[in-house]
């Protein structure tokens, strides 16, 4: 995974509560096997009318917002199903990073796993970056080390999980990590009691 | 004496494998279906890794297959490619799958506890946001996203920050005609849809202990829902006769430490929980959603709420918004909202319960003409137990179409897609915007109340039928 630092860029608001995670990727686009190719269906159905054209009306389809980077957004975005495809979808758009004054607990641990950086501030300071960011120019600068926000008369400190942090700022694979605590993981392994279950069907043979 | 521990701490400490933040968990059993895996098993092949335990995978298709005419086959050549990657992800890494034409196969939260793979004090994952319905046996279950599948598969670990603890305490019994749909619509509509954020949701008390195990899974199903990590109810007689016999239960003298072992699982008496909250459920009447998120539910005597009730900023515009999008007025009572569609079924409420909840309001009764009505079992166990009950004739000359096993229009992934501007009476779980179809609007109701409605065309309270 590639590093994630420092994030400069222009700001797009969408000033609403409870965005769920089929509002960011609706089902009818989760039937890909792939990993990429969701960011031209971000937000679709607000994006598009019912005939499929955009609605020139979203934001995020004003050509004055291309090229934006972070999202400014409500509390509890990205509830709902647990679709990595919401995360994917918000990068593949072109952004790095999501503001909120809160976000669900799987969307955030999903938008870690795959480098975006999920921001938590109080709402007074996202309220003000909405304000903020209704002049598409205005950009705002995050950065991870010193878990900093600055923009136009705003500076902020945000809280961050140490352990993805680290994990950003040296763009490590989570798995490769992991594997460096098979001595611990096997002896739980060894530990576990004979009487668990297992998927082994009666008459298979065991892997 | 050891310090007091509520269920979810004792089981998360016999999962540990480093005591961090976040720290490093053991999975015990894994649930993969056709959505959430193909990225995952791909990304280990890029990497040369292969699945750790498959003995501790199942795999099930559920969110993209057809409900009628499966002999036919796929015609949606993505969904088809889908499951066609899933049952060869299976077989490569010799995962054992329930797949299309197996008994066996439906819902990955059904198949689970119906099969007895599901059991108290285990942690269960799986890429799907409802796997809370496995805490309902006492097991610490949550979804995860497809980057947490891979490491699942790779380490059979998960890492998490530790969750904080919330007690849901519920008292009094369920009146006539309420169901567990109509508690748990109850509790979100009380706590909010991020109130259980960050929080383990412990349901306590003596109406939980009350519940049959599927009042249990409805339940704890829709955790996420009110925004949790996961819910969890501690195990006692009733889990345990439910697991008793299954064909994954432990057999012999397993049997006899499980059950042991399990008897350990309850929340020590002088234990705290860092948030509380309390529920009468002797006041709960039937419950039925106006609005575009789970929390937006009022009673079937009600009305649809007026934005300016809300003091929140925040709310009202949500209110505003929900309103135009279900195209309803304030104050129109909810029994006055006429409904095109019933789709009874999802892991929230398609078990044999529900089922036969929602046929005993179908007895001699016909589905109103304008009314398409549609029951999809929760698995082909569940369809199989109907038809050896006669369910299915009862739902089919009432003017139900009687469909297999999947998650259908909960999410309507598959054809069974509600069209624009219709309404649907829903036993499922969201009515979020579109969530079964681009346009169409969702009130979740439970088993009997969609019934109910089915006949009537409109919303009715089941509770002036029940017993008729």
């Amino acid at each position: 995974m590639r590093p994630v630092t420092t994030i400069t860029g222009r700001m797009v608001p969408l000033d609403r509560s409870d965005v769920d995670t089929d509002q960011i990727i609706p089902q009818q686009f989760l039937k890909r096997i792939e990993r990429d190719g969701y960011g031209e269906f971000l937000f679709y159905n607000w994006a598009h009318t019912d005939d499929g054209t955009p609605s020139s009306d979203f934001i995020i389809n004003d050509p004055v917002r291309q090229g934006a980077k972070v999202l400014v957004t409500g509390p509890n975005f990205g509830c709902g199903s647990s679709r990595e495809h919401a995360p994917w979808a918000i990068q593949q758009w072109g952004f790095d990073a999501v503001i909120t004054p809160s976000a669900a607990d799987i969307f955030r641990n999903n938008s870690s796993n795959v480098g975006l950086l999920v921001v938590e501030l109080p709402q007074e300071v996202v309220s003000q970056l909405v304000d903020l960011a209704a002049t598409p120019g205005a950009e705002v600068t995050i950065d991870l080390e010193s878990q900093t926000v600055t923009a136009d008369g705003i500076e902020e400190h945000f809280d961050f999980d140490p352990t993805a942090k680290d994990r950003l700022l040296r763009g490590l694979d989570p798995i490769g990590v992991t594997l460096t605590h098979e001595e611990l993981i096997s002896a739980h392994e060894q530990a576990r009691d004979d009487r668990l279950p297992t998927t082994v069907e009666a008459g298979a043979s065991t892997p | 004496m050891n310090a007091p521990l509520t269920l979810f701490e004792k089981v998360w400490a016999n999962h540990l494998v480093i005591d961090a933040d976040p720290s490093l968990l053991y999975a015990d059993l894994h649930l993969v279906h056709e959505v959430t895996s193909p990225q995952a098993f791909a990304g280990l092949k890029a990497s040369r890794r292969t699945v750790r335990r498959p003995d501790l995978t199942i795999g099930t298709v559920d969110h993209g297959i057809p409900t009628t005419n499966r002999a036919l086959g796929i015609r949606d050549p993505l969904s088809k490619r889908q499951i066609d990657a899933m049952v060869e992800n299976c077989r490569e890494h010799g995962i054992t799958l329930f797949g299309l034409d197996d008994p066996r196969q439906g819902i990955v939260h059904v198949v689970g506890p119906e099969q007895g793979l599901t059991q108290p004090g285990l942690l269960v994952v799986c890429g799907d946001s409802h796997t809370s319905t496995h805490g309902a046996f006492g097991a610490l279950a949550f979804g995860i996203g497809t980057t947490e599948v891979e490491h699942v598969l790779a380490t059979q670990t998960i890492w998490q920050a530790r969750p904080q603890t919330m007690a849901v305490e519920v008292e009094g019994s369920l009146p006539w005609g309420v169901a567990a749909k109509d508690l748990i619509l109850g509790i979100i509509a009380q706590i909010g849809v991020s109130g259980g954020a960050r929080h383990v949701i412990e349901y306590r008390g003596e109406t939980i202990h009350d519940l049959t195990m599927e009042q249990r899974m409805t339940i704890c199903n829709m955790s996420i829902e009110g925004g949790a990590r996961a819910g969890m109810i501690a195990p006692d007689e009733t889990t345990i006769r439910y697991i008793e016999g299954r064909p994954f239960a432990p057999k012999g003298k397993q049997w006899e430490e499980a059950v042991e072992a399990w008897e350990q699982l309850v929340t020590d008496e002088d234990a705290t929980f860092d948030k509380v909250a309390e529920i009468d459920a002797g006041r709960l009447v039937p419950h039925v959603s106006w609005g575009v998120n789970p929390a937006q539910t009022v009673p079937v005597t009600g009305q649809v709420p007026s934005p300016d009730s809300y003091d929140d900023p925040l709310q009202r515009d949500a209110a505003v918004r929900a309103l135009e999008y279900m195209a309803l007025r304030p104050g129109t009572p909810i029994l006055d909202i006429a409904i095109d569609h019933v789709f009874l079924g999802s892991c929230t409420n398609g078990r044999i319960e529900d089922l036969r909840a929602a046929a005993k309001v179908l007895e001699g009764r016909k589905v109103d003409s304008r009314v398409n009505a549609v029951v999809v079992p929760g698995s082909m166990q569940v369809k199989a137990q109907a038809e050896a009950e006669g369910l299915h004739d009862v739902f089919e000359s009432a003017g139900f179409s009687w469909r297999d096993a999947g998650c259908s229009s909960c999410l309507a992934m598959n054809p069974d897609v509600i069209p624009a501007g219709e309404r649907c009476a829903s036993t499922s779980n969201r009515n979020y915007e579109g969530r079964q179809g681009r346009g169409a609007r969702t009130h979740l109701v439970s088993p009997a109340m969609a019934a109910a409605a089915a006949v009537a065309g409109h919303f009715v309270d089941v509770r002036e039928w029940e017993g008729s």
